[in-house]
């Protein structure tokens, strides 16, 4: 009776739930109390102002995964499930990083900055704030590289992510 | 017309068709209270708020209607929670309505304020804060909806006080629009065939049923099924009654308590039938060991029960009885194979008969030894012939209910299955006597249980419900008992329970009947006397203090290592 499938995976997750008080509290609290972990978690209302979206990041093995799926959709208030995971689709986070920047560090600051096409939005005269868009694997080069000069605080969102269309009619 | 939210409150619960609802006042409530009096619907008052929620629980489970609970605010409302946990285990269609502080002051810590929707989350189907008198009939009709369709479950509406003395127009919707609720009851035909092929196919396969086959009705359906295809089945202590217990393709209930040959024949399967169970560990034992040659069908509604704890090869999500109707239906256009299949299942129905008489259910009760808890249950079974309505506490008391009294209607066993609440028999016996004022209702009690809401008895006495409670006192808190003998050498760490009360005075002190057996022979004489009496009775039986509850599966190990005695 082994569940054949033990690999870890992880999932990204599309949650469409009513917009009304306590919804997210529903859905984190069918995690914790499933002992279902949240890795990254984004909540915004979509164009329609009664429905918002859930965008989460979740592990575990397929029949996990299956079973958190389920879970959901059993939830009254959520409206549709969707696992992103294997289909196309576009991922972004944002991170505002603080970091120290005097004398001869501001220029190598400003010069990683624009390799990776992030944004200067604050500067004083010992640090620069640092916009960065993009996939995981950018934030966390971004991250590395800033890191040998000096952070001195990071605000990081949850993942957002969208389907893209199809791109042809076949 | 304009009514005050107190009104339509009890407008829209006889729209839905309530007839009792089973409440305890307080100062949130007490415009629902001062207009209840107008209302035809009746009102037990209960003497603990727990006891309103097990007690309504019953009626649900007795009658197959939705139970109605309502309690106040803050401590009314915290007291609710065993019963409404209890009943979202056992999938009881419940709503129970707590009373608020004013939507002006939630959330500041008011007197008796408790956030109940936000501890009853987890515990409930869903549950809503009504904060504007223009949803209260929305979300009522809502509530009565889904407590009581798919699985069925409890739901929480929270009414704050403005609410329910409000004023509004009374409209009731005529129907329900959730656009994320769909349960789905119909069993798709696709899968049905696959279920077929294997049932035809299979030589040695059991029926494993569960509560859902009693919530959905599908009972019998189920005893065509097994009759039809000669399959022995077997329940879970939720599905008993579901199938009848004097049946010769009968094998008792499985699991922990299960009988011998119930857990044999489920260990050595090759094809398991699940309908409406949810593979529960304690009718699993060790999960890798549980019926490792079988290939399994799975009937329920809720998608989430499919391939929780074992891969199932054909999950039919469905109503019970929808999809067994439909399995029915192809069988019945399979000319002779359904017949030959029966015929091919002779070999196993011998195993299977071989292992009964091996292992038999087993004690034996001396003439002048200790009165035996099981001969109690069998003698309650003799003497009301198997009619009664039986419900239990939580133990001991429980399995020997349900082992030795042996169950053949649907709703005669009401029991706390998956939270095992203590406390919940006498009140539930009060549920069921509510819904079915002619029949004999009993509970049978620990005299550890009984005392958790041993406060009913005023609610029997003064609502004249005649319900009989048998306690097998043995002074233990008997099932931990047992653990600490047979697992911790006997080390009774606070399961003695030598400080309990005189029974029947206790009972005389309420108003209700008391009676007493010290011996064996008494056990007939005080059963009759008590089943003639037209009052609450409290029969106090004092019975062997160590005896164990046989067979035995020890925590975490497979169906097949049972301890026999």
């Amino acid at each position: 009776m082994n569940m054949s499938e033990n690999q870890i995976e992880q999932r990204t997750i599309s949650v469409l739930v009513d917009n009304e008080p306590g919804v997210l509290s529903r859905v984190t609290g069918l995690f914790s109390g499933r002992g279902f972990n949240i890795e990254n978690l984004s909540v915004g209302e979509t164009l329609d102002p009664t429905i918002s979206r859930i965008t989460l990041v979740t592990s575990g093995s397929p029949p996990i995964i299956e079973q958190i799926i389920k879970q959901l959709r059993k939830l009254v208030n959520v409206i549709k499930v969707v696992d992103l995971t294997h289909t196309e689709f576009v991922e972004r986070e944002m991170l505002l990083i603080k970091v120290k920047a005097e004398a001869a560090a501001r220029a190598e600051v400003l010069r990683i900055a624009d390799i990776f096409r992030c944004k200067v939005v604050d500067v004083s005269p010992r640090s620069f704030i640092i916009e960065v868009t993009g996939v995981e694997g950018k934030i966390e080069a971004v991250l590395d590289l800033l890191s040998h000069i000096g952070i001195e605080e990071i605000v990081r969102t949850g993942k957002v992510a969208m389907a893209r269309s199809k791109k042809s009619q076949s | 017309m304009e009514m005050t939210g107190a009104q339509i409150l009890l407008e829209s619960l006889q729209r839905e068709g309530v007839e009792v609802i089973f409440g305890y006042p307080g100062a949130a409530l007490i415009d629902i209270y001062d207009e209840l009096p107008k209302s035809p619907i009746r009102h037990i008052l209960v003497r603990h708020e727990q006891a309103a929620v097990h007690a309504a629980d019953a009626y649900a489970r007795a009658s197959g209607k939705v139970g109605v609970v309502l309690v106040t605010s803050g401590p009314g409302a915290t007291n609710t929670v065993t019963g409404i946990a209890s009943a979202f285990m056992d999938s009881v269609p419940l709503v129970v309505l707590t009373g608020q502080v004013p939507t002006a002051v939630i959330g500041n810590d008011a007197f008796q304020e408790v956030d109940i929707v936000g501890i009853t989350r987890p515990c409930t189907k869903h549950n809503y804060l009504v904060k504007d008198i223009e949803r209260l009939t929305t979300v009522l009709k809502e509530a009565f909806y889904l407590a009581s369709t798919g699985r069925p479950g409890p739901v929480l509406v929270d009414l704050p006080k403005d609410v329910t003395n409000g004023r509004t127009e009374f409209k009731y919707p005529r129907k329900v629009t959730l656009r994320s609720y769909r349960p789905n009851t119909e069993a798709h035909v696709g899968q049905v065939r696959k279920a077929v092929a294997l049932l035809l196919k299979a030589t040695r396969p059991v029926i494993y049923a569960g509560g859902g086959v009693i919530h959905s009705g599908a009972h019998k359906e189920v005893r065509l099924l097994a009759e039809k295809l000669s399959i022995p089945v077997t329940t879970t202590l939720m599905g008993l009654g579901g199938f009848p217990g004097d049946h010769p393709l009968w094998l008792g209930m499985l699991g922990m308590h299960g009988t011998y040959q119930a857990n044999m024949s489920v260990a050595g399967c090759d094809l398991l039938v699940a309908i409406g169970a949810r593979f529960d560990d304690r009718v699993t034992g060790k999960i890798d060991e549980f019926c490792p040659e079988a290939q399994i069908i799975h009937i329920d509604i809720d998608p989430t029960t499919i391939k929780k704890n074992v891969s199932v090869d054909v999950p039919i999500v469905a109503d019970c009885k929808n999809a067994l109707i439909k399995v029915l239906a192809q069988l019945d256009e399979a000319g002779k194979a359904p017949a030959e299949a029966a015929a091919s299942r002779t070999a196993w129905l011998e195993q299977i008969e071989a292992w009964r008489s091996t292992h038999p259910l087993h004690y034996e009760q001396a003439e002048d030894g200790p009165i035996k808890p099981q001969y109690v249950i069998e003698e309650i079974y003799r003497l009301t012939k198997g009619k009664a309505i039986i419900t239990t506490e939580v133990g001991q008391n429980q399995m020997w209910a349900a082992q030795y009294y042996h169950f053949t209607q649907p709703r005669t066993l009401i029991t706390s299955g998956g939270l095992g609440a203590m406390g919940f028999g006498l009140p539930a016996a009060l549920g069921a006597q509510v819904a079915h004022p002619k029949k004999m209702v009993i509970d049978v009690a620990g005299d550890g249980s009984i005392q958790m809401n041993i406060q009913e008895l005023a609610t029997a006495v003064e609502n004249n419900l005649p319900v009989k409670i048998a306690i097998l006192n043995n002074q233990f808190l008997g099932m931990v008992r047992q653990w600490q003998q047979l697992f911790y050498d006997k080390r009774y760490s606070c399961t003695s329970m030598v400080g309990a009360p005189d029974f029947v005075k206790l009972a005389e002190a309420y108003g209700a009947v008391g009676l007493r057996a010290e011996k064996p022979s008494e056990v007939p004489e005080v059963l009759k006397k008590a089943l003639a009496i037209d009052r609450p009775v409290v029969m106090d039986f004092l019975v062997d203090r160590e005896e164990c509850v046989y067979p035995m599966v020890p925590a975490g190990a497979s169906l097949t290592q049972m301890m026999l005695a």
